[in-house]
Parts: C-alpha cells; structure tokens; sequence
C-alpha cells in the first residue's frame, strides 16, 4: 500500500505534469483566466486521465507489447512502434463515450464539464500520462494510482495558477509583460514553489 | 505589395511567431531545453512533421470530408511522427532516450494541427510547405535560443563542449543551478517575450481595464 501512495504523491507534486514536465502547457495557459472553468477543465482532465491510463496500459500489455500476442500464437510479433496512433484513438474514443454516458445519466455533469471535453483530446498531458506510464514500465494497479494522481497534480495545478491570475488584475503590470509575459513569470514561481516537494518520500 | 509565397514564409518568424504571440506548442519548446543538442534534434524532428504534414493536407485536401477531417489530420500526422521516432531511435539513440516521451508529444502539438486545419486546407502544396518552413523556422530558433542560455549557463558548455570553465572543471565559473530546472523555461520565455513585445509594441496584450495612479484622476482613460 504505501509503495502506492508514495507513487500518488510523486505523480501529483513532485512530478506535477504540468509544472515540472510542461505538459499540458497550451491549455494551461489559455483556460487559466477564471477560477471556474479552470476547475471545470481540471475535473475532466483528472477523469479523463484516471480512464485512459489504465485501458492504454491494458490494451499495450495485452496487445501491443513485444510476445504480448503470445496467447493468440505469435510470440514474436511486436506491435509496439503502433503505441503511439493506438493511444491517440484510445483517448479520442473514450472522450466520445464519457461524453455520451454522461449526457445520458448525468446531465448536470455534462452542462458542467460538456465543453472541455471535446479539448481534453488534444491536451499533451493526457497522451503524456499514457506515454509516461508505457516508458516507466507500469503495471495495472500502478498504472490506475498514476493515472488518478497526475491527472489530480494537473487540476491542482491549473486551479492555483486561476486563483493568481484573478488577482492579479489588481497590480500594476509593465505594457510588455501585460498578459502572456507575465503568466509565463508566475507559473514560473509557482513551479518553484512545488519543486520543494521533491525531498517527500513516503513508506 | 509582398508576395503570398513571401509573407507565409517570413510572417511566422517574428511577427507572427507561433510560440511567443500564438502561444502554441509549449509543451514540447519548454521541456526539451535543457541542452541544445536535445533542443536541436527537436527543432528538426518537427521541421520534417510540420513540413510533411502540411504537404500532405494539402494534396488530399479536396478529397477529405469536412466532417471528418480532424480525425485524418491526426493520423497523418501520428503516422509521420512515428516515422520521425524510428529514424530517431534507429540513428540516435542515446538522444531518442533523453527526449524520452516528448517525440511522441509531438502528435499533439498545436502547432501542426493548428496549421494543418488553418492554412494547409486552404491553400496548394507549394505555399502549404513554405508556410510549414516558416512556423517550423519560427518555433526553432526559439528553441535553440532558449536551449543555447540554458545549457550555457547551466552548465557552462555548448553542445557539450566547454565554453566556460566550471569551477568543479578548475575553472572559475560558478554554473547557475536554477538554469538546469523546470522554472528557468518559463522565466525565459516570460522574459523573451517581453523584450519582443518592447521591440514590436503593436504585439502588446491590453489589459481590460488601467489602473489610475495614486491621486491622479485627471486622467481617465
């Protein structure tokens, strides 16, 4: 259990997806303006992660790993170069069906989170959970933990950057900085701030 | 009066830059900076996708369904990425290893589908590949700016030789720790695109609404 919790922890802050990987970066930056919609987005990030982590590892260990196809008589086929366009079809295709479960049997969920959903499927750190997890040799029960983990790092993430940048409508910024520049500046310091996580060791 | 073939190849370079004014393809132009040999290999692998994926649109552009269009452009382009990442690991391999997952990000980064669906479905094949050239040209120097100051200061070497002598090397410079982590991208990106903006004032984000200065109220704006 604790190597469990020890890997939630480093997959949530020490090795936050988007602030020590810079995953994620281009929504990051542009969804960040209202506290709101920045949890909304947060929300279907970590749904979306927790889903799609495990079923890539299930679909790479069953099907596309090297001897993964042994129980269907090819031991030598190795199918993993295709990783990369199954995933990306993976995550396509369950953005689609959580969208339609969740119209169907949870209709306020889905005016919530409805029109992030569609954006999630272009979002790197989803695609970069998946790839993460096939580079570090995940198996199913850590695959699970790390999907739920960095995918909750990510909201995390996102939410504080929001709060900031609603408050910093409040200071003075120089022209040049005015928007882009001085984000970039902040979740500069943010990042610095959760780089002093990294000593955490748990179990 | 510019040419079109002129103004889709040198507009992306500074004026429209695809990473200090569009803000796009982050992901990939922050993380692999930490050295410019990594900032380099990257520079190229998505020269050859954005270029490539954009001629290739461009040719089967009439033939493609509107309403599936978006799911064609990611196989092209995961498919040519792919291509990318083999050649990588074929002839770099110790490369391939430090760029770790960041080839395969190259499938969602923005830029190339953002050109994809914005100009290479508009135009013909040659302009679509200049323009490729250009943003691709627009997102590299960039990078290897930013992976240049990273490593130099960092580390005290270029592409791995020395340029400044460390102190630990017998030298006298003192590396700057903070260059070789996470936070000293966005610092630097904060700080480029400032001076870029300073340089070309029309880029300038206005804000929503200015702050009066203390017991001025003369003028309002």
């Amino acid at each position: 259990m604790t190597g469990y919790a020890s890997l939630f922890v480093q997959a949530a802050f020490v090795e936050n997806l988007a602030l020590s990987f810079f995953l994620g970066m281009c929504m990051f930056l542009a969804v960040s303006r209202r506290v709101e919609t920045a949890i909304g987005l947060g929300l279907a990030v970590l749904v979306v992660q927790s889903i799609t982590v495990p079923l890539n590892n299930l679909i790479y260990s069953y099907l596309l790993k090297e001897g993964a196809l042994a129980w269907a008589g090819l031991p030598e086929v190795d199918l993993s170069f295709l990783a990369l366009i199954t995933f990306i079809g993976v995550i396509a295709a369950m953005v689609q069906i959580l969208e339609m479960v969740l119209d169907r049997f949870f209709h306020r969920l889905f005016i919530a989170l409805g029109i992030f959903l569609p954006l999630v499927t272009v979002n790197c750190a989803i695609l970069g959970g998946s790839l993460f997890m096939v580079e570090r040799d995940y198996d199913f029960g850590e695959s699970l933990v790390y999907g739920v983990g960095s995918g909750f790092g990510w909201a995390l993430a996102i939410a504080v950057l929001a709060g900031i940048r609603e408050r910093l409508k409040y200071s003075d910024v120089p022209e040049g900085l005015q928007g882009m520049g001085i984000t970039f500046i902040i979740v500069g310091l943010v990042s610095l701030g959760f780089l002093t996580f990294s000593g955490i060791q748990i179990g | 009066m510019e040419s079109p073939a002129r103004r889709a190849f040198l507009n992306p370079l500074v004026n429209n830059n695809p990473i200090t004014l569009q803000i796009l393809g982050l992901c990939s132009a922050l993380a692999v900076t930490k050295t410019l040999a990594t900032a380099l290999i990257m520079s190229l692998a998505v020269t050859a996708v954005i270029t490539l994926s954009n001629a290739v649109i461009s040719l089967i552009r009439r033939h493609m369904p509107r309403n599936v269009r978006l799911i064609v452009q990611i196989t092209i382009i995961a498919s040519l990425v792919i291509v990318v990442d083999q050649v990588l690991k074929a002839y770099a391999y110790g490369l391939s290893k430090q760029l770790s997952v960041f080839v395969g990000l190259i499938v969602t980064n923005c830029i190339i589908m953002g050109r994809a669906e914005a100009f290479a479905m508009q135009n013909g094949v040659g302009l679509s590949v200049l323009d490729g050239l250009g943003n691709a040209l627009g997102y590299s120097w960039i990078l290897i700016l930013i992976g240049s100051v990273r490593e130099l200061f960092g580390s005290g070497t270029l592409l791995g030789t020395e340029i400044l002598p460390t102190i630990s090397a017998g030298g006298w410079y003192h590396p700057a720790a903070l260059m070789l982590l996470p936070p000293s991208a966005f610092f630097l990106i904060g700080f480029l695109i400032w001076g870029l903006r300073t340089w070309k004032s029309e880029q300038v984000e206005r804000s929503e609404f200015r702050i009066l200065p203390a017991g001025g109220s003369e003028r309002a704006p």
